[in-house]
């Protein structure tokens, strides 16, 4: 039974679909996260990724799909029927956000508390027991101490305890946030964009933390980012999206070479859309055509849900601002276009 | 070189000259707006015309006030303010290693003085005289303390902006009002009753409002103390509407005395002969006066005690984490609704148990004791000692509460102003004031930063450039 359930992904997206009104922000996308491997999921801007994260972890109700958590001790939970507080509380899927979201005017060792909520809230006979001073709760009460501790000295915090956590650098902000949500004690981690504002100092320092996470406590762990470099070296799998559709789906060296990719997660303009097949060695390329997308198709480059509270960028969705989404907007429909679908693809390196 | 010895010589020696220069506009500018206001007052003679009688002393008396506050303002406010800002920083490093005694103790030693308080007036007043000092300063500013205590659990910590809390106040003191009075039951039994009551209500406000935020979350409170309010006057077969409810019972000393001179139970009738005569002890009000006292600050130690110790609890933990950023408290598994009932509830709770006190206090509610004013003043309180901070809004209700009563003492206000100035009618208007100077000069409150609920090497409070007010 226990074999079995090591075979089994940890979490399994199928068919996931996420529309704003008119627009698609995630259509029809499925892949696995394997059971204790780092598995990336990497896309420009606006691709959708933090979209799918907060379908996974209950900010936002999917439109169609199935978000299936196993767990090590082989529960199946669907988090798209969970709501999000349980998806952290009983499915153990912890995350942290691309605009950092602490609880800046408590302490470090506060912040890591509060991440151990339910814990501690069992051991006070939910406040009565804590409120008349028994030792259980004591106990309970060293304990998180301890555990807030051991995770404050991983993320190399230990000394910035006792002080608030908005006065710390961007970089410690970033690594308190992975240690509260680790105090949760997931079997699922999702991280979005954890490098992203981080000195090459520091993010090497990210690195060392998460392969430490994985090493130490098996956690499997879910990452967005755009640092490639992070990406390549921590990722044993990686998943590419761009306008909510996957892409490519594999190791970082498949993927590194995949055309589609170059293509689309590069960003290139349409004139290199050619030339980067061109580098890849694909002699299957039509004639240049002027196929620039209208603007107005793809989402912006800054457009980002977490410019503002979920809240606030939901209700903006229900404004039914029909934004169709067309595939002369994708790069990577471009490549499969030009190179045709009979072709194998033989890339001879990334440009990155 | 010589530049930076020009400046700080202008600086060190200029404030006089300075203070002059800015003491003469002054002047000149409260003449021109004062020249009509004051100067000229237009009045009829007997036949109905229209005189303009003058009075240039007046006029003089409050321009040369205005100039000289002017002088001194800059000429020794600004330096001495300055003076402390630059000693501030290294004192306050000398500070954190050896606390003084006092500072160390000093709730124990606020306890001990708010004991013993009545004991030192009623040395000093006698025992009629000393019934004004207890009842109005002792009772009047700890219920407020209580209530903005309260307030403070759902405002200060959970970041909930609640302009209703009155509504609570007003259930806790109908709960008594009517059991006590239609049943006869004994406050010591109602007191929880009414307690319970008011956080039933409490989660009754909370499960429409827990998806408001901000103003939103501000106006629907707002409306619910105003319904409760409404409820209380038009649904007269029970609350007796504006009429209100009289005869409400006094409270026992748990049975064992009480104070109604004609009842058995009389506590000089109870107390030993010997004691009695042993300290001559006549019937008076001020007996009860006193044990009210004692009770109100008993049921507001009781509020900060177990605020105190939920602060350290997850549950007060998770308040304080909402305030701070809600969705990052789902992300970490919190049940966010059951949270903001508990805060709701328990803040609902306090309320009601200073309702049941007020009640049985005044012997006599009408829902004019229930208004929004009393909602305001009670979140001016909390706003004002800052939020979240106990001592800091115990502060704030003594200045305002006690201010407002000390207005009533003020006659030699009489003296400067005339006869006919009564202070009282002034009081909101000094209470806008000093809210206004309170907040100009610290825009947190009183006391703004934030004792950390757990800590590994020391507790350093948290300033309040990090703290946030919460989302409504
Ligand atoms: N609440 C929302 N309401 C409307 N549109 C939304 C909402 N959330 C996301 N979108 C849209 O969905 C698309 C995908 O956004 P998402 O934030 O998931 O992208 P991303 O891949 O995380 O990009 P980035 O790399 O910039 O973080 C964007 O076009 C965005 O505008
Ligand atoms: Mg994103």
């Amino acid at each position: 039974m226990a074999d079995t359930n090591l075979q089994t992904p940890i979490l399994s997206v199928e068919h996931l679909s996420m529309k704003f009104g008119g627009l698609v922000a995630i259509g029809d996308l499925s892949f696995t996260a394997p059971r204790g491997e780092i598995t990336a999921l990497i896309g420009p801007n606006g691709a959708g990724k933090t979209t799918v994260f907060n379908c996974i972890t209950g900010f936002y109700k999917p439109t169609e799909g199935m978000i299936t958590m196993t767990r090590q001790s082989g529960e199946k939970f669907l988090l798209e029927r969970l709501p999000d507080f349980q998806i952290t509380a009983k499915a153990k899927v912890a995350r942290t956000f691309q605009n950092i979201r602490l609880f800046s005017g408590m302490t470090v060792l506060e912040n890591l508390l509060v991440a151990q909520h339910n814990a501690l809230m069992r051991a006070s006979g939910f406040t009565v027991l804590g409120l008349l001073g028994l030792k259980s709760y004591k106990d309970a009460s060293r304990e998180s101490i301890e555990k807030a501790v051991y995770w404050l000295e991983k993320a190399n915090l230990i000394d910035r305890a006792d002080d608030p956590a908005g006065d710390l650098s961007y970089g410690a902000q970033r690594r308190l946030e992975i240690a509260r949500a680790m105090c949760t004690g997931p079997e699922l981690l999702c991280l979005d964009e954890p490098a992203a504002g981080l000195n090459p100092k520091e993010s090497l320092a990210l690195n060392e933390l998460l392969l430490g996470i994985r090493r130490d406590t098996g956690t499997s762990i879910l990452l967005i980012e755009h640092d490639m470099a992070v990406v390549m070296e921590i990722s044993d799998h990686v998943v590419v999206l761009e306008y909510g559709r996957k892409i490519s789906d594999g190791t970082p060296a498949s993927v590194r070479s995949d055309p589609k990719v170059i293509a689309a997660y590069l960003g290139v303009d349409d004139e290199e859309v050619t030339d980067a097949l061109v580098e890849v060695g694909d002699d299957h390329i039509l004639e240049e055509g002027d196929v620039a997308p209208p603007p107005a198709l793809g989402p912006s480059e800054t457009s980002s849900m977490f410019e503002g509270p979920i809240e606030d960028t939901v209700e903006e969705a229900g404004s039914e601002t029909i934004v169709p989404a067309s595939p002369a907007a994708s790069k990577a429909a471009q490549v499969e276009a030009q190179t045709g679908a009979t072709d194998p693809v033989k890339p001879k390196g990334p440009a990155q | 070189m010589t530049a930076i010895s020009d400046t700080t010589t202008r600086q060190a020696s200029s404030p006089y000259g300075e203070a002059a220069r800015q003491a003469l506009w002054a002047a000149l500018l409260s003449f021109g707006l004062f020249f009509f206001f004051i100067g000229l007052e237009s009045t009829q003679d007997i036949s109905n015309r229209l005189i303009l009688q003058s009075h240039w002393v007046t006029l003089a008396i409050v321009v040369a006030l205005v100039a000289l506050g002017r002088f001194l303002f800059i000429a020794f406010v600004i330096p001495a303010v300055d003076r402390r800002r630059a000693n501030r920083a290294p004192i306050a490093v000398v500070d954190e290693k050896d606390q003084s005694f006092i500072r160390r103790h000093r709730f124990k030693i606020m306890i001990a003085l708010l004991v013993l308080y009545p004991i030192f007036i009623l040395s000093t007043a006698g025992l009629q005289g000393s019934l004004k000092w207890v009842n109005n300063f002792g009772v009047q500013v700890l219920i407020y303390v209580m209530l903005a205590w309260g307030l403070n659990i759902v405002v200060g910590l959970a970041g909930l902006l609640d302009l209703g809390y009155v509504a609570f106040y007003a259930v806790g003191a109908y709960a008594y009002a009517l059991l006590g009075t239609e049943f006869g039951l004994s406050f010591w039994i109602l007191l929880p009753a009414a307690g319970i009551m008011a956080a039933f209500w409490g989660i009754i406000l909370g499960f429409p409002v827990l998806r408001l935020r901000g103003d939103y979350l501000a106006i629907v409170t707002l409306a619910f103390g105003e319904i409760i309010r409404l409820v209380l006057i038009n649904w007269r077969e029970v609350t007796n509407g504006s009429a209100g409810i009289s005869g409400i019972p006094k409270i026992t000393f748990f049975g064992l005395f009480d104070f109604n001179i004609s009842s058995p139970d009389y506590i000089l009738k109870v107390l030993p002969e010997s004691i009695v005569t042993l300290f001559a002890l006549r019937p008076s009000g001020a007996y009860y006066t006193i044990f009210l006292y004692y009770l109100i600050l008993a049921l507001a130690m009781l509020t900060a005690f177990v605020t105190i110790r939920l602060r350290r609890l997850p549950v007060g933990r998770a308040w304080e984490a909402l305030r701070e950023d809600e969705i990052a408290c789902r992300s970490l598994g919190i049940n966010t609704t059951n949270t903001k009932l508990t805060a709701f509830a328990i803040g609902a709770m306090f309320g009601g148990f200073a309702g049941a006190f007020f009640a049985a206090r005044q012997g006599f509610i009408n829902p004019e004791s229930f208004v929004f004013l009393q909602s305001a003043i009670i979140l001016a309180i909390v706003v004002l000692g800052g939020m979240g901070s106990l001592s800091g809004i115990a502060i704030a209700a003594l200045v305002m509460i006690g201010g407002m009563e000390i207005l009533r003492e003020m006659q030699f206000l009489k003296i400067v102003f005339g006869q006919s100035f009564t202070p009282e009618l002034y009081r909101m208007l000094l209470f806008g004031i000093a809210m206004v100077v309170v907040m100009v000069w610290k825009p947190r409150g009183f006391v703004g930063s934030r004792e950390p609920t757990a800590y590994l090497k020391e507790a350093r409070a948290v300033s309040s450039t990090f703290t946030k007010e919460g989302h409504g």
